[in-house]
């Protein structure tokens, strides 16, 4: 049934010689035609003349052939192309360290901002296609000093239908709202500190992805993940089967023509094996030591977003905040990080730990006239309650101590163009106990070639 | 594997649902709002027509909207410009609508500028001269012409996808052919007074309109493409225009009313503001419209 329709399509497109304004058309397309090739071919013999008075024939006929070709036309079978090229200067205290007071983080991972001075942040080469009529193809690779890190590279069905498509590879996780993000499409010049201790920077995998979107006028989607977890909070069990598992909605749609939203639940659910915990004891000795158990973490995000009549170019204003909860429970090994150093954890000690923790960042941005945006975010983490040998887990870690980080950012940019950007960021930083830092950015973000479409 | 069956079930349920009221009208998207008056025209009744833009959006900076994936999810027929005009989000709807039957490619994927001969390719691709489109200029709806020769395609595409009313997309397509020839002729009657008069031109939008009226270009306000024109750049425009004088400032209804403003308070021009699309003014309700409004205003332009 299905493909004598398509021929026929094919053939009608091909053939649009039905009424006689048709052929009409079809006639003036030729002439058309006729008079462009006309034109090019006159051309093309004037080149060749001008070719002829200074080369041997056959260096002629070499260079004619290609000219002929419109710029564009092998285009399409070549992968688009972008590179994105990222920096900062950042005018920090002189801090020994720097970490989340009262949550067990990604640790280092994250693009904190922890650099002093000025620094290249990694810069981002994009690959992409359609590989073929069932398939497209996505590279994310960042160059870094002396490494190239993999930060996706997947694959995506695009003939499934039915509002399905799956994804394989390693990508980033479709939950919460920031999440899908590189941090070159980031609103501020640093993470938010939800998802630096959710993630570190953003929480990607390698597994596979099945979206379904719903047939309705309102937005609905549903998808479901699994994965090696071979990043925090989960990690790779080095067995078959899935390691991390994720669920996520969302819904979206507009009021009238000037608004838009989307709002979305999600759930990530790890059961990490010797997941690596460094930290410091009340009496600042260093231990480390592993926790295996399981993690449970749920993210609600939503996004708002404004422009007169919808038209985004003179004047918008964006809303986003996400929230989250995550729970773990399990068992925590620890030991002194230097034998010479004896800390609480002398001789090792293993004990059940859990974690009952939340936390949201909320972010207004507004683009004021055309190429200025302001915005202002406001992070905010609730330590709850963390337990370690059946006390409170502050009175053994100091980097767990009983305190709710929170961080002020606002920031100006401007964007001479689409494809350039540069950053002023003020924050006022107290993630870490005891800490009030004044923390200033310049950060400018580059992107070259193929014109990257972003998402909402 | 739980929530993986409660997923597949609660898909199935959905499915079921919506396939019941299959058949119904041949779902179009239009990125644009020309296409979906041309693609109302045609279909008529039978065919449901979702416009993703409107004439007071920028056609080349358009958010990816949650509600436009939802649309294009069910669309049998996408229906846009093409020519890179809507590459900063049409690819994203495409990828997240999971919809095979507007994937590139497919027949239900027609893009208009496959069908007319474009102007103004660039000679050079580089971004330092703005946002070029490699394919040429893409703005090829101010021109009613090219509508014939669009229209005709897709009439033919609309009759492939939907064999049962195939005669029925044909006779009204003949039918809107014949009066739009009409109409064109008329058009040409009444615009013969705009025929080499110079013009500033905002944004380079309307060469096809140019072309077709034999307005005469002299100056853009936008020194590149996409990028809103310094006062520099329009103290320079103003240089030039003592040198080479211009008649009247044309800009779209979308675009930001000071630049224009400013060179027709300067330089002593008549700002026009064209609809540039269906619905871009209280005249422009259709196709028709669009033109009677487009020319009045130019011959307005002149007085």
């Amino acid at each position: 049934m299905y493909r004598p329709a398509l021929l026929a399509t094919a053939l009608a497109a091909a053939f649009p010689a039905y009424a006689n304004s048709d052929l009409d058309a079809l006639r003036a397309e030729l002439k058309d035609m006729k008079a462009a090739y006309e034109a090019r071919i006159q051309a093309l013999e004037a080149r060749l003349q001008q070719t002829e008075a200074r080369s041997t024939p056959a260096q002629t006929a070499a260079a004619a052939e290609p000219s002929a070709q419109p710029a564009t036309a092998r285009r399409g079978f070549n992968p688009d192309v972008s590179l994105i090229l990222q920096g900062k200067y950042a005018h920090l205290d002189n801090r020994d360290e720097r970490f989340v007071s009262g949550f067990a983080g990604a640790g280092e991972h994250g693009h904190g901002g922890s650099k002093r001075g000025f620094s290249v942040d990694g810069s981002e080469l994009v690959l992409s296609a359609s590989v073929d009529p069932y398939f497209r193809g996505y590279l994310n690779a960042v160059l870094d000093d002396g490494e190239v890190e993999v930060e996706e590279a997947w694959f995506q069905t695009s003939s499934l239908g039915r509002g399905l498509s799956v994804k394989g590879g390693r990508y980033k996780s479709g939950i919460g709202y920031q999440n899908e993000q590189h941090p070159h499409a980031w609103d501020f010049a640093t993470n938010n500190l939800m998802y630096e201790v959710l993630f570190g920077e953003g929480y990607v995998q390698d597994g596979l992805q099945l979206k379904w979107l719903a047939p309705t006028d309102t937005f609905l989607e549903l998808g479901a993940e699994l994965g090696n977890g071979n990043a925090f909070p989960a990690t790779n069990n080095g067995n078959n089967g899935a390691n991390s598992v994720a669920l996520f909605g969302h819904v979206g749609g507009d009021v009238g023509a000037s608004n838009s939203w989307r709002a979305g639940l999600s759930w990530l659910s790890a059961r990490p094996r010797g997941r690596a915990f460094e930290s410091h004891d009340i009496n600042d000795v260093e231990v480390a030591g592993d926790f295996s158990g399981k993690s449970r973490t749920w993210l609600a995000d939503f996004v708002w977003k404004w422009a007169p009549n919808g038209n985004p170019t003179q004047q918008n204003f964006k809303f986003a905040a996400e929230y989250f909860q995550r729970k773990e429970s399990g068992n925590l090994a620890c030991d002194d990080a230097d034998p010479g150093n004896p800390s609480l954890c002398t001789g090792g000690l293993a004990a059940p730990f859990s974690a009952d923790q939340t936390g949201f960042y909320t972010q207004a941005v507004y683009q004021f006239m055309p190429q200025w945006r302001v915005g202002y975010r406001y992070d905010r983490l609730l330590r709850g309650d963390v337990a370690f040998n059946g006390s409170d887990a502050g009175n053994t870690f100091e980097t767990l101590a009983d305190y709710d980080p929170r961080r002020h950012s606002l920031m100006v940019d401007y964007s001479p163009s689409e494809f350039s950007r540069l950053r002023l960021q003020y924050s006022r930083d107290k993630a870490q106990q005891g800490v009030d830092e004044n923390q200033f950015y310049v950060q400018y973000i580059m992107s070259l070639g193929s014109h990257g479409a972003h998402k909402f | 594997m739980k929530p993986f069956r409660i997923l597949i079930r609660l898909g199935a349920a959905l499915g079921l649902a919506c396939g019941g009221s299959a058949h119904a009208a041949l779902n179009v998207f239009a990125c644009e709002p020309e296409w979906a008056a041309l693609a109302s025209a045609i279909g008529g009744d039978k065919a449901s027509v979702y416009t993703a833009t409107t004439a007071y959006q920028d056609p080349h900076r358009i958010e990816a909207r949650p509600s436009l994936i939802a649309r294009a999810r069910s669309a049998d027929l996408l229906v846009c410009t093409g020519a890179e005009l809507e590459i900063g989000w049409l690819p994203v709807i495409l990828a997240d609508a999971g919809n095979r039957a507007i994937q590139t490619g497919q027949p239900g994927q027609f893009l208009a500028a496959d069908y007319v001969t474009l102007l103004e390719k660039p000679a050079v691709l580089d971004r330092s001269a703005g946002d070029v489109h490699a394919a040429g200029n893409p703005h090829i709806q101010t021109d009613p012409r090219n509508f014939t020769r669009i229209g005709a395609a897709l009439a033919a595409r609309m009759a492939a996808l939907d064999p049962p009313e195939a005669a029925h997309y044909r006779a009204r397509w003949a039918d809107f052919a014949s009066r739009w020839d009409a109409a064109i002729a008329r058009w040409e009657g009444q615009a013969a007074p705009l025929k080499g008069v110079p013009v500033v031109v905002q944004h380079n939008a309307f060469p096809y309109l140019e072309r077709w009226l034999g307005l005469k270009r002299v100056a853009v306000l936008e020194a590149k493409p996409g990028v809103a024109p310094s006062l520099g750049q329009l103290a320079e425009v103003k240089a030039r225009l003592a040198a080479t004088p211009a008649r009247m400032v044309l800009r779209a209804a979308y675009q930001p009313p000071r630049p224009s403003a400013w060179i027709a308070d300067q330089a002593g021009l008549a700002q026009v503001v064209l609809p540039f699309t269906v619905g871009g003014d209280a005249q422009s309700g259709d196709l028709f419209g669009l033109f009677d409004s487009t020319v009045s205003k130019l011959l307005a332009g002149l007085r």
